[in-house]
């Protein structure tokens, strides 16, 4: 586990958090026992394929989950556990203090309500803002994530908005009350490459103005290259890798990540050099396989069989605050994306 | 584009956004409400608009009735019994010397005041159970649901006889039983609107904004479940107005000499070889009346839904 401080620094403490499903089919560990914290300030980005489990961190931290069944850990949130609070007093911490941008721009948004008059709907229920005041705000908001002709803007329908506007709508309303903490989950997914870097753009700028931390939730790791302080990744329900960007980027020290990283295209790189998938496919959660659950893709895996029976605890890497949950972690010393690279193009 | 002939965007400050760059303005046009656009598909559709053409006239025939007509809807002509239509009794009259265009006109109210009446409460109930078994779900849904199934299985005729055994013949025993009945259908499609709406995302956003759950369900799914209600409504009227006939032809309606469409045909069914006008005029009146709702109503569905056309 990270090291647990409740520090003045820290905002957001996720402690061994376990969220299961149960189906007809067996229980689905779509989150099973992460940890990890979010500092006041910073940019922490949670990182993994599709359904390793960091949307269903995100919802459950913001309480959004109705099915899901808690089986242990804790979300304190400046100290006090969101999971015990009651409904009530979460409301009042949602959208207030801690704010969610989702990944479509489109859905998100009610098409009955006028833009400005949702936004301002933020500031009518947790500041108790008049009509006209809600309107003002919602003006000002849409002017601060960069829409022209905000006021005009904001008496539109949210059909009448292209796509990067609607996502930059979307955050206006998520930062009108000023909340400590922004989650965004997969907020430029939706978005084609253009508008994706003028909202992460918006993004950042807000983060100043507001001076708020950011949790982002993304598969994209160009994204995370560019915005991130902190990185953790997850593979099937729990965090397999923790550090700051440069630690992952550069030392990256567990074999996903490295697949991850050896299957991103490079600029850089010769025009036929064949991209690197990691082999196999991400492992359904209600059967995640013994010991390492990324084991059976793994190219590293020891033939002794500890990956396969023993499920590895996260360990300090290549720094304090660098930790990486692999038996490997001393034979990975010397590998780098471009040796996975190499050895994947000739496999 | 724009944003591609920038230069690298960390080579200057970030003073604006790309999109901020010079760009044909908004057209000068306030935003267009989203009812005038279903207004203009309405009115493409003819039937449509004749329905409402007739419906805007019989209301305002209902409404000036007294102008339109001499002759009372109770008062008796002397020596005039089942005249057959002339100019001076357009309709006829009928067997006690009663102007029969009057009666039906005078009807109009009464079938209208009812229909819209009962459709309210229909509509009140059905939105309300509808919406919270929807949104609630588990045990509140199962209740819901149970008891829906309960009233579907009482015939209204039943419910009627019993309603108007305890509180009497009148109109408001009438409005009572159909509102009291008309709900089932609404509440079934109000569930099943809320049940889809309750997963899209701008829910679980309002949500995570932290909107309280009343707000949620009564400013943000509410209003994107009012067009089937809009649609099931208007046609409930007219299907109340004919129930409403049929409670009265069976004597459980409203009592002489209120007068009702419907008690009009149950006393001119009597006289079907001699006096056909008796029973013609306030039929066609019943009938045309629904056809007009549901014709309305159609319209609104197609009008109020852009996928369709």
């Amino acid at each position: 586990m990270s090291e647990p401080t409740t520090g003045p620094e820290t905002l957001l403490s996720v402690r061994d958090l376990r969220a299961y499903f149960d189906t007809d089919d067996g229980v689905v560990r779509a989150v099973d026992g992460v940890s990890f914290e979010v500092r006041r300030g910073e940019v922490f980005a949670v990182v993994g394929e599709s359904g390793s489990g960091k949307s269903v961190t995100a919802t459950t931290i913001m309480g959004l989950q109705p099915t899901v069944r808690i089986a242990s850990g804790e979300v304190l949130w400046k100290g006090r556990d969101l999971l015990q609070l009651p409904e009530a007093q979460h409301g009042r911490i949602r959208g207030k203090e801690i704010a969610m941008i989702f990944q479509d721009p489109l859905g998100a948004l009610n098409p009955v309500h006028t833009v400005g008059r949702q936004i301002g709907e933020m500031a009518r229920i947790h500041e108790g803002a008049s009509r006209k005041e809600a309107m003002r705000r919602a003006v000002e908001m849409l002017d601060l994530v960069g829409i022209p002709e905000a006021a005009k803007r904001a008496r539109m329908y949210p059909h009448e908005f292209s796509g990067g506007m609607r996502q930059r709508a979307m955050i206006a309303m998520a930062i009108t009350c000023r909340p400590e903490l922004l989650i965004a989950d997969e907020p430029t997914t939706a978005l084609d490459v253009t508008v994706q870097a003028q909202v992460l753009d918006v993004l950042l700028r807000i983060k100043d103005e507001i001076d708020s931390a950011i949790m982002l939730i993304t598969h994209d790791l160009g994204v995370v290259a560019g915005l991130a302080d902190r990185v953790m990744v997850m593979y099937a329900g729990r965090a397999v890798e923790t550090g700051t960007a440069p630690q992952l980027f550069y030392r990256s020290s567990h074999p996903y990540t490295l697949g991850l990283l050896a299957g991103l295209p490079r600029l850089e790189g010769p025009r036929d050099e064949p991209l690197v998938p990691i082999p196999g496919a991400p492992p359904s959660l209600i059967n995640v396989p013994p010991g390492c659950a990324f084991h059976p893709r793994c190219s590293f895996v020891r033939a002794d069989g500890l990956c396969r029976q023993t499920r590895p605890e996260l360990r300090q890497a290549t720094a304090a605050d660098h930790r990486s949950a692999c038996h490997e972690l001393e034979a990975l010393d010397g590998v780098t994306v471009e040796s996975v690279r190499r050895a994947g193009a000739g496999r | 584009m724009s944003a591609l002939d920038r230069p690298a965007p960390e080579a200057a400050p970030r003073p604006s956004l790309p999109e901020a760059a010079p760009r044909p303005s908004l057209p000068e046009a306030a935003p267009r409400p989203l009812w005038l656009d279903a207004w203009r598909r309405f009115r493409r559709n003819k039937m449509a608009m004749a329905g409402l053409t007739f419906l805007v006239v019989l209301v305002a025939a209902a409404i000036l009735a007294p102008w339109i007509t001499r002759y009372g809807p109770s008062e008796r002509i002397e020596g005039a019994y089942r005249q057959p239509p002339s100019w001076e009794h357009l309709f006829g009259t009928d067997k006690i010397g009663r102007d029969v265009f009057s009666r039906v006109l005078y009807g109009a109210r009464v079938s209208l005041r009812i229909g819209l009446a009962s459709t309210v409460v229909s509509v009140g109930i059905g939105l309300l159970l509808g919406a919270v078994a929807g949104f609630f779900g588990g045990i509140a849904d199962t209740l819901i649901m149970r008891l829906t199934d309960v009233f579907l299985a009482i015939p209204y005729i039943v419910l009627a006889i019993a309603i108007v055994a305890v509180a009497g013949r009148s109109e408001n025993s009438v409005i009572l039983v159909l509102g009291l009945t008309g709900w089932l259908g609404l509440a079934r499609i109000v569930r099943a609107s809320f049940l889809s709406l309750k997963q899209l995302e701008y829910v679980e956003a309002a949500h995570a904004l932290g909107y309280s759950r009343s707000r949620i369900m009564f400013r943000h799914i509410l209003p994107n479940a009012v067009q089937p209600v809009i649609v099931y409504g208007t046609v409930l009227i007219g299907g109340v107005i004919l129930s409403e006939a049929a409670l009265s032809y069976l004597g459980v309606g409203p009592q002489e000499p209120t007068p009702a469409w419907g008690l009009m045909v149950s006393q001119g069914k009597g006289d079907l070889a001699g006096a056909f006008h008796l029973l013609l005029f306030p039929g066609g009146a019943i009938c045309l009346t629904v056809l007009a709702f549901v014709l309305v109503g159609d319209g609104l569905r197609d009008a109020l839904d852009p996928k369709l056309t």
